[in-house]
């Protein structure tokens, strides 16, 4: 006696969460049902492994008839076929777009491509996330990209109108979206320290002050990509670091602001002209794209890591680059107040976030 | 020229691509109604089409509209080679020809296609213009309402209950139709769907003619089926129950009714019939241009009915009331007027006077080719033969009707299995068309009403039964005598008293038999028929007793019949009713008793199954009130007074004389183990595993001892197939994968329903069909609803208060709405209203020895207990050809997708139905050649039953409603040749599509409503699904 058919079919679509998280996971079935085994599914329902094995096989063929429906959350509203209550569509969406951290930060500022999508035998065998599931997240990355690259309007708006997701999913997905246009460099060994979120907070930041859509808000692509303009004019600020006299101006104004205030002040007086001349000569590099790529490679290693190798507390920090970039005001003859503050209040956002261990 | 149909096209969604290259679409629609064709613009390059289209008006007549389906097509367009069809959509417009339901479909319909499925969606706006008076536009059978609620719809009275209303039309399957061999599957397979639509939409026509003959207005429990004979053709058949319903005034606000209570009984029953009769007469003109348009359009003749009036020598019986079913007076009358069958499982207060049993009819037949079109001999004459003997059965138990009747069918190739069953009752006169006899009725009601036993009191005569029963004192009111078991096929009363709660009960059955040709075969088959029907009452009984219970409701007993087997299904809701007898136990007994450890291995056994009945008894809660020992009797017997139970048909006549058959009488059933297959029925016995706590099932509307229902509902269809290893098939292998399969299935309804615990499955219905040799397929559909533990938990003494209660409250409703017939008429109501019907099983012994007699003198009929059965082989005669119309249901949704409950139950708990829309009808083809890529077998089925689903809920929402009930998927075929990476599923569903209300929404409408109203339904909460 064997099963050739068997279905459930209910008038409201049945959705169980447990086995739509081993779904997205990429488990088959059979590993589906160990795992549901392992979890004491059996002793606390009094089913057998048969009725198990047939319910979880009639959730996967649900997933795998929704998933089309799923590549354009739209259609999964307005569609008739099944009848789901609103909270579990938005359910369904949400854990469906979904990623690992881990997987995320594999692949973030990579170009989402099909060359990418080979590598994901590696980044599965690494992270030990199944490739299956490594294929939906690439696949839903890249899907969200297609979608809104050509838009006008915030990324995470139209992103959000597109896919339904919330807020927070929306704003994460503008960040991976952000990063993948403009290809930053994030799996240097120098900069696995840092995760997501803290990429997805740069991002934020960037994508607020730094994109066209910063000053003009009717531009095609207007979050996605770097005012140009914007990296071109940061050349200006080289005299901060090249002008001796502004240099040294500028160091005695934060070092007079900071005098007892600071914990590290020696070492920060020490390192002060280095640590302006990185910041600055990060600014003036933005024009290459190459080194648009390298920005968090630089800012970690022109200031997070000299701050981190002389233990700067983190409270130092901010007070040291609050200092930092309110002192250019005072300084006479330097006339690009505008644009230094448009770079550095992003900056110094940045530079706080990605100052930890 | 009665009508105007109007249609507009608005807009397309979710278009398939059509054009590779664009990855776009240049979509058209062709709007078609009869022979007129509309279309509109094409709307280049887009998934999206916005047509909004002009009104496109198609003036046509009553009978078109009532017959004709709009056809709607949608296309893309080509402008070098032939324009690709994209999908249709069906919609039947005739719940938009009674004036009270719906007044225009509009919205969203899935096109579908009988390949691709469901292609996107369609934006319809459907309205009609009735040119004519009112009065006129209802004497065409337009006007008659239908419902497939198998009691008097909620928001309706009845008037009068006329009675039984049949139809059948045939016609050659187009499947098999020599150009189906050069057309596609597509064509193939829409020629097919659109053939069923018309056949059902004439059959629905007559039918509605029949019953303005009989001066009703409306069809409940309306029942319609298909026999797909294959070669032979096509039958489309339905039956049905005439009333006269006068619409109650508008639900939402109900007025304060100024009547007293009993003024209303009294008088309002008896006083229509006059006022009724205008819309009475039955119109011919229409009748005979039927007959005449559809010979021209199909080129086919009208096959003959029998009870039509025309053709047939039955024709001068057909207006025939049902007139008063009194006993004896009218018994002669009654006999050659008309089938006195109700579909109606459910009743208005007193409707119901005695039931006597179930009884059953089934005869083989074998189909052939039709001939000569012109031959009388039809399906209809078959199917008279049956309800012949049905009735002559009924007859015997001392009744004059049949409630919960019901008709269906098995074909295997040339072999068709035909089966009647229904309730011997005695009815109440009252609701029947004549009046007259109002004077003795009374009496009798009077009598009934109180207790709350009556319909359980015998209504034979007890010198001389018809059948050999234990008979004893109603334990309710001690005064007329009750049989010890009683069987119907009806709902449980809802003013019976129950002792506890109730349950699924199942017999299952299988019996292989040999390959053969026609009429070796329908020998065969008819010759096994006995063994399965007693087989599967032996289950039922023994399964009864070990729950510890007394009486099955809802009885379905349903023999398939397969190449190389016969399979029996029979489920029923057990109950303890309080007015019948304790069940006594179950004794086993071993045959040879010198062997010691074989006894030990019985009386371990024994010990088994007493503990089972201990432990059913504590898990159902039947804890009936202790009476004294002289009247109950001990529960268990001596050994001496055991009766015996002959349990296998191949005991030899020698032993017959050995069972102590006076000793019939007993209460005590003993099992006697006298061979291997003995052994494996009582282990089976045990098998059966209740269901997991907090979860109850029954196949009635509700389940007996719940009646705190919250508003969490979810229906749900589940299919399986088995395939059997050809290896040693036996019975007894058979017999355990069967089991085994219907048992799983549900222990996975379970699992997967357990996030509603507290719950119960209701309306369980499974339905087996074997479509190829060794596959077998089960169907179930079921609705799951949660309960206020809580409350489910009350004792039996609180369950009766309860009752009392909900007794008080029904008076109230009796004030609202006058003569409130239909007792259920509130949605959240917990027991079906209907005055019950019972029946009686003659003791198991007695039944036994009765049938041995019957086999012994070959007889063709058999008669076990209150159950009869006569087997007759006949060669079958030609098949008529038909001509028929169809319609799918109707359309329209809103652009936000609403909730459109399904349920197959006839209220939505904690809701009150406010309107009904009118009844979908639809049928589906569905076929792939491209089985593995859709997911094999099961994805295939899964997405269409999905997609059936999707479409009726479209329908639902177009017309304006939010739920079906009394949902009833009737066929499930599905083929498959994996071989060729194809298969084809044929489904056929059907429903009252209803707007409901929730009762807090009520509330808050009218705070002064009636406070019974609400407080008798289950809570409603928050609506699920």
């Amino acid at each position: 006696m064997t099963s050739e058919l068997d279905i459930f079919v209910g008038n409201t679509t049945l959705i169980d969460e447990e086995v739509y998280r081993l779904w997205l996971d990429g488990y088959s079935v059979s590993d589906a049902v160990a795992l549901r085994v392992r979890a004491g599914i059996l002793e606390q329902t009094g089913a057998t492994a048969a009725v198990l094995q047939s319910d979880t096989m009639d959730h996967y063929r649900t997933f795998h008839m929704l998933e089309r429906l799923l590549h354009a959350p739209p259609k999964l509203l307005h569609q008739l076929v099944f009848q789901i209550p609103p909270s579990r569509q938005a359910l369904l969406i949400e854990r469906y777009y979904a990623f690992d951290e881990a997987f995320v930060r594999e692949v973030l500022g990579k170009k989402l491509s099909k060359g990418t999508k080979k590598d994901l035998d590696d980044i599965s065998a690494k992270t030990g996330i199944t490739l299956k599931s490594c294929r939906r997240q690439f696949d839903n990355f890249k899907r969200v990209f297609k979608v809104v690259e050509e838009m006008r309007g915030s990324l995470a708006d139209n992103i959000q109108q597109h896919f339904l997701f919330s807020d927070r999913l929306a704003r994460d997905y503008a960040a991976i979206v952000f990063f993948a246009n403009n290809r930053f460099e994030t799996a240097k060994k120098k900069l696995q320290y840092l995760s997501f979120g803290d990429f997805a907070f740069c991002a934020e930041l960037m994508i607020q002050n730094w994109t066209l859509g910063a000053v003009d808000s009717q531009v095609d692509d207007m979050d996605m990509d770097l005012d140009k303009e914007f990296l071109q004019d940061l050349k200006e600020l080289k005299v901060l670091v090249a002008d001796k006299d502004l240099l040294d101006l500028h160091k005695s104004l934060v070092c007079t602001a900071l005098r007892g205030k600071l914990g590290v002040f020696s070492e920060m007086e020490a390192n002060f002209k280095n640590l302006s001349r990185g910041l600055v000569n990060v600014a003036a590099k933005l024009t290459h794209n190459k080194d648009v790529r390298d920005l968090f490679v630089d800012l970690v290693e022109k200031f997070v890591e000299p701050c981190r190798s002389d233990h700067w507390p983190l409270g130092d920090v901010r007070l040291f680059l609050n200092q930092y970039s309110v002192t250019v005001h005072s300084l006479d003859g330097f006339r690009h107040q505008a644009l230094w503050d448009r770079y550095m209040d992003t900056l110094r956002g940045c530079l706080l976030r990605l100052y930890h261990d | 020229m009665p009508g105007k149909l109007k249609v507009k096209i608005v807009a397309g969604r979710h278009l398939p691509v059509m054009d590779r290259a664009s990855d776009l679409t240049d979509a058209f629609v062709e709007v078609k109604f009869g022979n007129t064709t509309f279309k509109t613009d094409v709307y280049l390059k887009s998934l999206n089409p916005q047509w909004n289209s002009e009104w496109f008006k198609f003036e046509v007549d009553d009978e078109d509209l009532q017959d004709e389906p709009l056809q709607i097509t949608v296309l893309d367009h080509d402008t070098y080679s032939a324009n690709d069809a994209i999908g249709k959509v069906y919609i039947d417009i005739d719940p938009l020809l009674y004036s009270e339901a719906a007044t225009v479909i509009s919205g969203w319909f899935p096109i579908y296609d009988t390949i691709h499925g469901i292609r996107g969606e369609i934006n319809v706006v459907v309205k009609v213009d009735l040119f004519n008076d009112l009065n006129r536009f209802r004497q065409s059978s337009c006007g008659v309402k239908f419902f497939c609620t198998t009691s008097i719809p909620k928001c309706y009275r009845a008037v009068i209950i006329h009675g039984f209303v049949e139809e059948l039309v045939v016609n050659e399957d187009p499947e098999y139709q020599w150009i189906d061999r050069i057309r596609t599957p597509r064509a193939s397979n829409e020629a097919r769907q659109r053939l069923i639509s018309l056949m059902s939409g004439e059959l629905q026509r007559k039918i509605g003619l029949k019953v303005l003959e009989m001066r009703g207005n409306a069809v409940v429990g309306y029942l319609q089926c298909f026999d797909l004979e294959g070669e032979s053709g096509l039958v489309v058949r339905a039956i049905g129950t005439a009333c006269t319903l006068d619409k109650l005034s508008s639900p939402a606000a109900f007025l304060p009714a100024c009547n007293s209570p009993s003024k209303e009984m009294k008088e309002s029953p008896l006083a229509h019939p006059p006022s009724h009769g205008c819309r009475s007469t039955h119109n011919s003109p229409i009748h005979t241009a039927t007959g005449s348009r559809l010979t021209q359009n199909f080129s086919v003749s009208v096959p003959t009915l029998i009870y039509t009036g025309m053709g047939s020598g039955s024709a001068g019986k057909e207006g025939g009331p049902f007139k008063a079913l009194l006993r004896q007076q009218t018994q002669s009358a009654l006999e050659q007027r008309e089938f006195p069958f109700f579909t109606l499982t459910a009743f208005p207060p007193g409707f119901l006077v005695h039931v006597g049993g179930v009884v059953s009819a089934r005869s083989v037949k074998l189909l052939d080719r039709i001939h000569n079109p012109d031959e009388p001999e039809t399906r209809d004459a078959w199917w008279a033969e049956i309800r012949q003997e049905i009735k002559s059965h009924a007859k015997a138990l001392g009744c004059h009707a049949v409630v919960g009747y019901s008709e269906s069918t098995s074909i295997c190739e040339e072999v068709c299995i035909l089966s009647a069953s229904g309730t011997a009752a005695v009815l109440n006169p009252r609701f029947l068309q004549d009046g007259t006899v109002e004077g003795c009725l009374e009496q009798r009601i009077e009598e009934n009403l109180p207790a709350g036993c009556g319909f359980c009191h015998i209504p034979y005569d007890e010198l001389n039964m018809p059948f050999p029963a234990h008979l004893t004192y109603c334990y309710n009111c001690r005064k007329q005598k009750v049989p010890d078991v009683l069987f119907t096929t009806i709902d449980l009363p809802t003013d019976a008293t129950v002792v506890g709660k109730g349950c699924l009960i199942q017999a299952r059955l299988c019996r292989l038999k040999k390959k053969a040709q026609a009429e070796a075969n329908a020998t065969a088959i008819s010759n096994l028929l006995p063994f399965m029907e007693y087989e599967v009452h032996t289950q039922l009984m023994n399964k009864l007793k070990l729950k510890g219970m007394n009486a099955l409701f809802g009885l379905r007993i349903q023999i398939t019949v397969g190449e190389n087997m016969l399979m029996g299904l029979a489920s029923a809701t057990a109950v303890y009713l309080a007015a019948l007898p304790m069940p006594g136990g179950i004794q086993i007994a071993g045959k040879t008793p010198s062997d010691g450890s074989y006894e030990q291995h019985i009386s371990h056994m024994q010990k088994k199954i007493s503990d089972t009945i201990a432990k059913n008894k504590e898990l159902y809660e039947i804890n009936p009130p202790e009476i004294s020992e002289e009247i109950i009797g001990s529960p268990i017997p001596e050994p001496k007074q055991r009766s015996r139970l002959l349990r296998s048909q191949s005991e030899s006549s020698d032993e017959v004389t050995e069972l102590d058959l006076s000793h019939g009488k007993k209460d005590a059933f003993v099992l006697e183990i006298d061979d291997t297959d003995a052994m494996e029925d009582v282990h089976s016995l045990l098998t059966d595993v209740p269901p997991p706590s907090g979860f109850y099932s029954c196949n009635t509307e509700i389940m007996p001892g719940i009646n705190n229902w919250t508003s969490e509902i979810q229906m749900f269809t589940s299919v399986r197939v088995i395939r059997l290893s050809s290896l040693n098939l036996t019975n007894q292998a058979l017999n355990k994968n069967f089991n085994d399969l219907c048992e799983n299935l549900l222990k996975s309804l379970y699992f997967k329903l357990r996030s509603m615990i507290p719950c119960c499955l209701c309306h369980v219905n499974f339905t087996v069909s074997l479509p190829e040799d060794e596959l077998i397929q089960v169907t179930v559909t079921a609705v799951a609803i949660t309960f206020d533990k809580n409350q489910a938990l009350q004792t039996t003494k609180t369950h009766i208060e309860k009752s009392l209660q909900r007794a008080s409250t029904d008076n109230e409703e009796l004030l609202q709405f006058p003569l409130e017939l239909c007792s259920d008429s509130l949605p959240s109501h917990p027991f079906p209203p209907a005055k019950a019907t019972s029946v009686d099983y003659s003791s198991f012994a007695d039944r036994c020895s009765s049938w041995i007699e019957l086999i012994k003198l070959k007889a063709q009929t058999i008669r076990r207990g209150s159950i009869k059965t006569t087997v007759t082989v006949e060669k079958a005669s030609p098949m008529g050809e038909g001509n028929f119309r169809n319609r799918s249901a109707p359309p329209c949704a809103n652009s936000t997708v609403g909730v459109v409950k399904m349920t197959p139950l006839s209220f939505i708990p904690g809701a009150k139905i406010t309107k009904y829309l009118g009844i979908i009808n639809m049928f589906f083809i569905r076929e792939t050649t491209s089985l593995r890529e859709e997911g094999g077998v099961s994805g295939f089925l899964h997405a269409f039953i999905a997609e059936v689903f999707a479409m009726v809920r479209a329908h639902v929402a177009a017309l304006g409603g939010n739920a079906v009930v009394s949902y009833i998927m009737k066929q499930c075929v599905f083929m498959e040749n994996p071989n060729k990476n194809q298969a084809q599923c044929l489904i056929n569903v059907s429903g009252d599509a209803v707007i409901f209300v929730r009762e807090s929404e009520l509330e808050v409408i009218s705070t002064q409503q009636p406070t019974a109203n609400c407080q008798q339904s289950c809570a409603g909460g928050e609506v699920t699904t």
